[in-house]
């Protein structure tokens, strides 16, 4: 069994008890434990259930390659699924549930999988996709759907803060092992900017799990005094719990603080997101002990070599009373010889290659312990927990030796530089064969904004396996890092006692010959089920490239993302392929790393902060007044004001007949207006707009249209002349910044000899649409300003005082009705739209929204940018040429009208149109026609663009684009509807309402 | 996520600061241009592995276009420059042929 | 006639930094190159300082210039003061191609305060704040809208459009929350 020794344990604090909770069962543990030395503490080993077959999973490892031991953590705001125990950090009240079973942890329905795993070989999920598709929807995908995936997603909103920081350094290291604390003494000297980053709660690393002595001392005292010394710099920055997640183009790197997970409910954030950028990176992100495949190395109880000493060293938490320890190499003694000292038994430690005469080997046989060369596991025996294992000849098949009882197996592979960050932006890889193991190539660097290597490989992260090694590689690095940072710097390393290791020998099954029932009890990745059959498999179905055997077997492609399982696959792969391991290669590198929360990703951007929402000054008037809001690009506009008792619709039409017969005020302040002045302004809006503007007189208004140089409609608007070089151009609302962007992008792209300035005023200035037959009578009573037909007729505009508002006054209409726009400082929008308000209740003064404002636009046949047109349409489609200068040798979208095939007959033309039965044509319906195109689908002749019920002629009206346009008037043409059926409209006049203008015209 | 200096204002802009605007020294074709020349102009867009010219505007900052030329592939910025050009500036072109001797020139 | 009014009504927010809507505040976006005739009188006159140079404000008093692009200044004044500043510019710059216009509705003005008050902007801006200048006017972006700010006195004045003033309110306050301290 696994349990807490009575003495040591180097991080934790045996006078704080710590109370948790496991599957409801209460458990205690230490301060300074992880979640998973507190389970083993308490005897915990078995902690799930893999992806497919449902096999009980213990840990394995001990850091954030685990690919195991995932559980759900907390409860409701604060239930997170997914969780590494071995990252997670103990504390008073933690709540943990494991996942991926059902019903229970200790008996589960989906271990059938287990016996059927003949059956789901690798490739299962391709090949179960090719069947018939009626057995995948009612047989398969159910019994996938109850027995796959992980964990179960949060359900309640997250209770929990987080944000985004931004971050400048000149050297980033990452990870703070005795490689980066070294390689950060040496840039913190050079008196760079530098940024140290731990992913985990301590500094140095596996230096004092593995005994190093630096500078005479154990490593603990040299990390002490490292810490002390870098935290004294002003120039260096340190964080713990601070993950490099991912680098990026440029010296980009993002990396997650972890602020408050033993903390929760204190109010500070959760997690940060770091968004840092550095001139250089130095990744001293360590290694990754590999598993070794052996047949039942998944049964809980067998876990690394490392990991098991590091619990032991660390946590004073042993993995089992009685330990057989299996490697290639002579790290693993070092477990060996930690478990013996803490006074716990190894029986026997089978090494995998034939002679063993390291300085290692030789202290642990002169402590006693057995060892066995030349020798493998045969098999692990147990179910829930590793109860014994047999032993066979390495270089045989599998004949058992001997049996040997015990209930943990520490195994190790050999070590694996952690080159992620090294490879996400496009370092390069060299096989190791000594150590076989992929690093650096320090050759084929990722390369920065320079085109010079932006990233330094330190430590195990670099191949440098020991301490001495690491620490003068640390050196070389943070001088390296800085001198391209452009500081001077000594590599000036501290110096370890370099013990001897003998070379590993590369075992990628064992025993070597071992035949298909003991392959397929070899696991390569634990959480996703993969195992050594499988990749073979895949191997001899034709899956050459391991791109596609990764994804064919999905291997490595579980939250671990390969961690554990790469090299070893790809070994097993290329054994398969009868090719060299550099020859097949890896898989691509990607970001994160690790996990990152998602929360962390979105930083500040929830709840009233998730987007920003543009409001205008008369916002909060609007809310209450129980405005229905819709979306103008970021801007809310009221959609319609319903009263008690009223329905959308109702409140639309209400809207629209009050403006009709008395008096509507809308808010229209979204509407873009930029000013455009200068010598040459004239001239550059007669490219910019169809028509001629500079011909525009002083006062006078005048209707445009811009199109992109393809010819297709983009904007319109009211352009206004103020004065004789200024002009006042409006865009639609959401339109401004866009317009604004397109003058400017002519002005200093393509005629920047033009004399021209632009200035965005459109949140200067409120604007209120004054609409209807008592629109003139309000204004008057507000007095200050002529506004009479004969002062300010239609199309022009005016300044003045409103009221005692300075006002400039519009006459210009989008109804068809009497109408003023008032456009007065932003700053008294709300003060000047509540006087409207008041002035304006005698004459049924009444608020509308923006559906009122399209009805009336349609009765009144004037389009809409969006409704009738989406980028394809050209004013001429809309029979809007009398708005397009035949004189102008130029403007923007002048030659792409010319293409011959926007100039043919057949494009379809703006038309109105009214349904026989005077229904409403439904959105997006289509006119078809007769006989079929190219593709077998019916042809068509034309669509809806705008339709309406008209609350004023209390019948439908559309607006739509038909083959022929307005020469089919007359035509009786059929609409579909979404139900399969038709509809049957006349084509008309688009103008429905009051089509001799004579409502404005008073 | 690149870093591009804005030759106006000096900033060294990361790109949610920028705005991109395609292939840069582009020459508008208007009306009475010939069917091919206003095809190139409107679609034909260079799509190089290597050295590539093109307009980027400081949106989140001083608002104005600049022009940059980059390598697509290895993401080196060999130089910005004000978008008020009508060719790369001549030590900017004389530093990219030294970096990229094959580079045919920006044309 | 109506007093204006700031978009928020000065909202406030009390964190490790103090976060304050102000104004409604005078701005004057002048747009011209730098070596136009008369530019420097008419800022002179306008708000009584220099001319900014590249990516500086000039300070003085209640008022400033800074420099908002190669052909664009912000002067910043008392609210009341717009008009008679753009006729002084309107005189100094006569028969000069330039563009002078009040914006001060446009624009909601923040002031964030204290010791740590750069902790608070850089959560939200990818600026470095270790290289950023006494003097400089940075333009950037605030998490998703654009927002203009410079070092003064104990702190930052922020300034950005006036429709997102709510949005803005709500970044500095996450921001600036107690606990969030970065250092
Ligand atoms: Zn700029």
């Amino acid at each position: 069994m696994s349990t807490r020794l009575s003495k040591g344990g180097r991080l934790i604090d045996r006078s704080a008890p710590q109370e948790f909770s496991f599957n409801g069962k209460t458990m205690r543990g230490l301060a300074g434990d992880t979640l998973a030395a507190a389970l083993l503490a308490n005897d915990q080993m078995l902690l799930g259930r893999s992806f497919k077959y449902h096999r009980p999973r213990g840990l394995v490892a001990a850091g954030p390659e685990e690919p195991n031991a995932i559980v759900g953590l907390g409860r409701d705001g604060r239930f997170e699924p997914n969780q590494r125990v071995t990252t997670t950090e103990l504390f008073d009240g933690l709540e943990a549930a494991s996942q991926n079973h059902w019903p229970t942890l200790e008996f589960d329905v989906g271990v059938i999988n287990n016996t059927l795993s003949r059956f789901l070989p690798g490739g299962f999920y391709y090949k179960t996709f090719m069947w018939p598709r009626a057995a995948w929807k009612h047989v398969f995908e159910p019994i996938i759907r109850r027995s796959a995936g992980l964990g179960k997603a949060p359900t309640a909103r997250d209770a929990d803060r987080y944000e985004y920081t931004y971050s400048f350094c000149d050297v980033l290291i990452l990870g703070g092992g005795i490689a980066g604390l070294q390689a950060a003494l040496v840039a913190g000297a050079s008196g760079a900017r530098v940024m140290l980053l731990e992913q985990s709660a301590h500094w140095g690393g596996r230096a004092p799990v593995d005994g190093d002595v630096i500078e005479g001392k154990p490593a603990e005292v040299w990390i002490n005094s490292a810490v002390q010394t870098l935290a004294a710099l002003e120039n260096v920055a340190m964080r713990l719990r601070t993950m490099g997640a991912g680098v990026y183009d440029h010296g980009y790197v993002l990396a997650e603080e972890k602020i408050a997970d033993t903390t929760p409910g204190d109010g500070r954030p959760k997690h940060r997101l770091w968004r840092i950028r550095t001139a250089q990176i130095v990744t001293a992100t360590g290694a990754i002990e590999r598993p070794l495949s052996f047949a039942g190395n998944d049964i809980p109880g067998v876990m690394l070599a490392g990991s098991v000493r590091e619990y032991v060293v660390n946590y004073a938490v042993s993995p089992g009373d009685r330990t057989v320890v299996v490697t290639n190499n002579d790290d693993a003694y070092r477990t060996a010889i930690a478990l013996v000292q803490a006074g716990l038994a190894v029986p026997c430690i089978v090494d995998a290659r034939a002679s063993v005469t390291g300085d290692l080997p030789a202290k642990a046989r002169a402590m006693g312990i057995r060892v066995e060369t030349g020798k493998a596991i045969a098999k692990v025996k147990g179910g829930k927990r590793v109860t014994g294992v047999s032993l066979c000849v390495q270089a045989g098949e599998g004949a058992v030796l001997e049996e040997i009882s015990c209930d943990a197996v520490a195994m190790s592979g050999g070590w694996s530089p952690v080159v992620h960050l090294w490879s996400h932006c496009g370092g390069k890889l060299i096989w190791d064969k000594t150590r076989a193991h992929f690093r650096p190539d320090a050759s084929r660097p990722p390369t920065g904004q320079d085109g010079l290597a932006m990233v330094v490989p330190v430590g195990n992260a670099n191949g440098a396996m020991t301490a001495a090694e690491a620490l003068i590689c640390g050196a070389k690095g943070g001088a390296a890092a800085a001198e391209a940072a452009g500081f001077k710097a000594e590599a000036k390393a501290a110096v370890a006692e370099a013990a001897p290791e003998a070379d590993m020998e590369a075992v990628w099954i064992m025993p070597q010959g071992a035949g298909p029932a003991l392959k397929a009890k070899m696991w390569l990745d634990y959480q996703n089920d993969v195992k050594v059959s499988d990749v073979q498999l895949a191997a001899r179905e034709g899956y050459t490239s391991v791109e596609h055997t990764k994804r064919y077997t999905t291997l490595g492609m579980a939250t671990d993302q390969g961690k554990l399982s790469n090299i070893n696959g790809l070994a097993v792969l290329a054994d398969a392929l009868h090719e060299e391991i550099p020859q097949v290669g890896t898989t691509t590198f990607r970001p994160p790393y690790a996990p990152v929360t998602l929360g962390a990703l979105a930083g500040e951007s929830r709840g009233d902060i998730f987007q920003p929402l543009r409001k205008t000054p008369m916002h909060a008037w609007h809310e209450k007044n129980h405005a229905y809001f819709e979306p103008v690009g970021l801007w809310r506009r009221p959609y319609t004001f319903p009263r008690a008792g009223e329905n959308h619709e109702q409140a639309v039409h209400r809207e629209v007949l009050n403006t009709r017969t008395n008096l509507g005020l809308l808010d229209a302040s979204t509407l873009g207006k930029i000013i455009v002045k200068g010598p040459d302004a004239g001239r550059f809006l007669d490219m910019l707009y169809t028509g001629v503007m500079s011909s525009l007189p002083v006062g006078k208004c005048r209707y445009g249209l811009m199109c992109s140089e393809q010819g297709f409609l983009s904007d319109d608007g009211v352009v206004a002349r103020i004065d004789e070089d200024t002009w006042l151009c409006h865009t639609t609302s959401g339109g401004a910044d866009r317009i604004h962007a397109w003058m400017e992008d002519w002005l200093q792209c393509e005629w920047w000899d033009w004399q021209v300035y632009t200035a965005n005023v459109t949140e200067q200035l409120a604007q209120v649409a004054v609409v209807g037959p008592n629109a003139r009578r309000v204004l008057e009573k507000l007095g200050g300003m002529d506004v009479s037909k004969e002062t300010l007729p239609f199309m022009q505009w005016a300044d003045g005082t409103l009221g005692g508002f300075p006002a400039r006054v519009y006459r210009i209409s989008f109804s068809g009705e009497l109408s003023y726009e008032v456009a007065v400082p932003a700053s008294m929008g709300l003060a000047f739209w509540e006087a409207l308000h008041a002035a304006g209740a005698e004459f049924g003064a009444m608020v509308y929204g923006t559906e009122a404002l399209h009805i009336m636009r349609a009765e009144k046949g004037f389009i809409m940018i969006g409704d009738e047109t989406d980028g394809t349409i050209i004013p001429q489609d809309l029979n809007l040429g009398w708005a397009i200068s035949k004189k102008k040798a130029d403007f923007l979208g002048k030659r792409g009208q010319e293409r011959n095939y926007l100039a043919s007959p057949d494009r379809w033309k703006l038309a109105g149109f009214e349904t026989l039965d005077g229904s409403v044509i439904q959105d997006g319906a289509y006119i078809p026609s007769a006989g079929k195109n190219a593709n077998g689908q019916g042809n068509t002749q034309g669509r809806v663009t705008s339709t309406y019920f008209s609350p004023t002629l209390k019948k439908g009206i559309a607006m739509g684009l038909i083959k022929g346009g307005m020469d089919r008037l007359g035509d009786v043409v059929e609409f579909t509807t979404i139900t399969g059926g038709v509809v049957k409209a006349k084509v008309v006049d688009p103008v429905f309402y009051d089509k001799d203008g004579e409502k404005n015209n008073v | 996520m690149l870093i591009l200096e804005c030759p106006y204002c000096g900033v060294k802009a990361e790109e949610t600061e920028l705005t991109p605007g395609y292939e840069a020294h582009l020459k508008r074709f208007g009306p009475g241009s010939s069917d091919t020349e206003f095809e190139d102009y409107m679609f034909a867009r260079k799509n190089p592995k290597g050295v590539h010219f093109e307009r980027w505007r400081h949106v989140y900052g001083c608002g104005k276009w600049f022009l940059a030329a980059r390598d697509t592939n290895t993401l080196e910025v060999f130089g910005t420059y004000p978008a008020q050009s009508s060719a790369p500036p001549a030590d900017l072109q004389d530093k990219i042929k030294a970096k990229r001797p094959d580079w045919k020139g920006y044309k | 006639m109506s007093n204006a009014v700031s978009a928020l009504g000065h909202a406030s927010f009390d964190g490790f930094a103090k976060v304050r809507e102000i104004g409604p505040i005078g701005m004057i976006s002048l747009r011209a190159k730098a070596d136009l005739p008369g530019l420097a009188a008419a800022i002179k006159a306008a708000v009584g300082t220099g001319v900014p140079a590249q990516r500086q404000i000039e300070i003085a008093g209640d008022k400033a210039a800074g420099w908002m692009s190669p052909d664009e200044y912000l002067l910043l004044l008392p609210y009341g003061e717009t008009d008679a500043a753009l006729a002084a510019i309107a005189e100094a710059l006569r028969g000069q191609h330039h563009l002078a216009v009040t914006l001060s509705d446009a624009r909601a003005v923040f002031r964030i305060e204290g010791a740590k008050a750069d902790q608070v902007l850089a959560k939200l801006s990818p600026v470095d704040f270790a290289t950023l200048g006494s003097k400089e006017l940075r333009r950037t972006r605030a998490a998703q809208v654009a927002a203009a700010f410079w070092k003064d006195g104990d702190g930052y004045t922020l300034v950005c459009f006036r429709s997102v003033a709510a949005y803005v309110m709500g970044l500095l306050s996450h921001s600036a929350t107690s606990g969030s301290e970065i250092s």
